[in-house]
């Protein structure tokens, strides 16, 4: 009974919300977002078990006095300290949480997404090696497209920026639309899988 | 098996059921203004949706019974799939660990789902050579169900006792702290492999390219387009779409989840089909065959 309950469960959920999608009555509606309100309970509740695990891992680590303890000890603080001060100044604008949020944090997070645009460019310079027929097609689309985009495209040619339009259009966009319509139909077969019990591993063990 | 079974002509029934008591009591609201009560039990606007529900749904379930009578199905090979036995091999030759990403959405989406059973193939393989397995989770709702498909696999394997529950790791909800906190993990701890398969986003660079700067071999999959080109720069290889969601059955071989690759296969192929003869048609000027793909 260990998996068969889950699996009910999981089944019945799945078809109830695939019906919401086919009825549009009110009455079905409120349901599923009642059903979709519970879901943010359930979901709140398992931010206790991420804090209990950071905190076990990292108290672990502590106790081990590995070489990296300080920085455990910092995080371990941190999360502390954020928890009290939004516990007792609550977490609203203008509150002690929020100046750190966006004082600390956000520049913090500014510089991770910054970073982007490094790795970009050195991730382009290996996919523009041409090193086979299929690099070098690569290498050649994406130069046509990107002086399609920029003036000096219209300099050379006046249709430029519509050619480089035409490659995004129809050749970039039928190959998108192809592994789309792969994906599409390789969730709904995963979904039928997981809804009808085929899939178990995520019911974990017997 | 039974209740498995019950299970299939149920969930079958019950679409169906749908399509025909929406044909039955048909209760159009008349659509006043101002009111937002809606008394319709089926929206027609959607039934296209319904009938191409179904026939997946039937071509799945045709597929499966057929492999369950020990038909063999041909799948072809995947590349990024066998690259993770090839990955599991480096990082025991190195006696380094293997880090699995399984992206930055919740278990409301498929891709998660998919990352989670790939997951429980992965730590079964892994287990078997005393390695390591280091999951860090955006989500802490993915943390349990993470632990249990690590915790299978090492069972399956038969080495309960190599479970360390300490690998799967809540690391942060933020995008770019979680992509720190990998970051963090990969130049530390440095993995032979670093299988990133699930749904990502911006941060999917980031983590590809710090991986690729520490040398470990990278497998990656996900079904968001928008992120394919990074991973395929980035990573040695990259399972495209359907592929993520075609992981467990090639791992696992098991004869009923091939019936169901071949199944969607196969609607795939319907698929193509009809968009042959729509092109065709709609290249002639006959609408009618589009519009029966049109969803409001």
């Amino acid at each position: 009974m260990r998996k068969e309950i889950p699996l009910l469960i999981t089944f019945l959920a799945g078809a109830f919300f695939i019906a919401d999608y086919f009825i549009p009555h009110t009455g079905f509606s409120s349901w599923a977002e009642t059903l979709n309100g519970w879901t943010i309970i359930v979901i709140a509740f398992a931010y206790v078990l991420g804090v209990a695990n950071v905190a076990r891992v990292n108290l672990d680590y502590i106790q081990r006095k590995g070489k990296d303890t300080p920085y455990k000890i910092i995080l371990l603080v941190c999360l502390l300290f954020m928890m009290m001060v939004g516990i007792i100044w609550g977490i609203g604008e203008h509150t002690v949480f929020d100046w750190f949020f966006i004082n600390i944090y956000s520049p913090m997070q500014a510089m991770m997404f910054a970073l982007l645009a490094f790795y970009i460019a050195s991730a382009a310079f290996r996919a523009f090696r041409i090193r086979s027929v299929q690099a070098s097609l690569l290498a050649i689309t994406a130069v046509l497209v990107m002086i399609g985009r920029v003036p000096i495209g219209e300099a050379i040619w006046k249709d430029f920026s519509n050619f480089s339009e035409w490659i995004m259009n129809v050749p970039q966009l039928a190959g998108k639309r192809a592994i789309l319509i792969g994906a599409a139909l390789g969730a709904i077969s995963t979904g039928l899988k997981v809804l009808v019990g085929l899939e178990r591993t995520h019911l974990g063990q017997d | 098996m039974q209740i498995r079974r019950l299970l299939l002509c149920w969930f079958t029934a019950s679409l169906v059921l749908i399509a025909t008591l929406a044909a039955i009591a048909q209760e159009q609201a008349p659509a006043e203004s101002g009111t937002t009560i809606d008394t319709r039990w089926f929206d027609f606007n959607r039934v296209n949706i319904l009938v191409a529900l179904i026939v997946v749904f039937f071509l799945i379930i045709y597929f499966i019974e057929k492999a369950k009578r020990g038909r063999d199905l041909f799948v072809r090979r995947i590349a990024g799939l066998d690259a993770i036995e090839e990955a599991v091999g480096r990082a025991t030759e190195m006696g380094k660990p293997i880090l699995y990403v399984p992206g930055i959405d919740d278990m409301n989406n498929i891709q998660t789902v998919a990352s989670m059973i790939i997951l429980g193939n992965v730590a079964r393989t892994v287990a078997q050579y005393d390695i390591p397995l280091i999951v860090p989770l955006r989500l802490p709702f993915v943390l349990p169900v993470a632990e249990e498909a690590v915790r299978q696999g090492y069972m399956s394997a038969g080495r309960p006792e190599a479970f360390n529950k300490d690998n799967v790791r809540y690391i942060s909800d933020e995008q770019f702290a979680y992509a720190a906190g990998i970051n963090g993990i990969m130049l530390r701890e440095k993995p032979a492999a670093n299988l990133f398969l699930g749904s990502f986003f911006a941060e999917s660079l980031v983590l590809a390219e710090t991986g690729f700067s520490t040398g470990a071999i990278q497998v990656a999959g996900t079904a968001n387009i928008h992120q394919l080109p990074f991973f395929f720069v980035a990573c040695d290889y990259t399972l495209i779409g359907e592929e993520l969601f075609a992981a467990s059955a090639y791992l696992s071989r098991e004869p009923k989840l091939l019936g169901a690759l071949k199944g969607s296969d196969w609607a795939k192929s319907i698929i193509l089909a009809i968009l042959g003869v729509g092109t065709i048609l709609v290249s002639l000027h006959v609408e009618w065959f589009r519009n029966w793909f049109l969803v409001e």
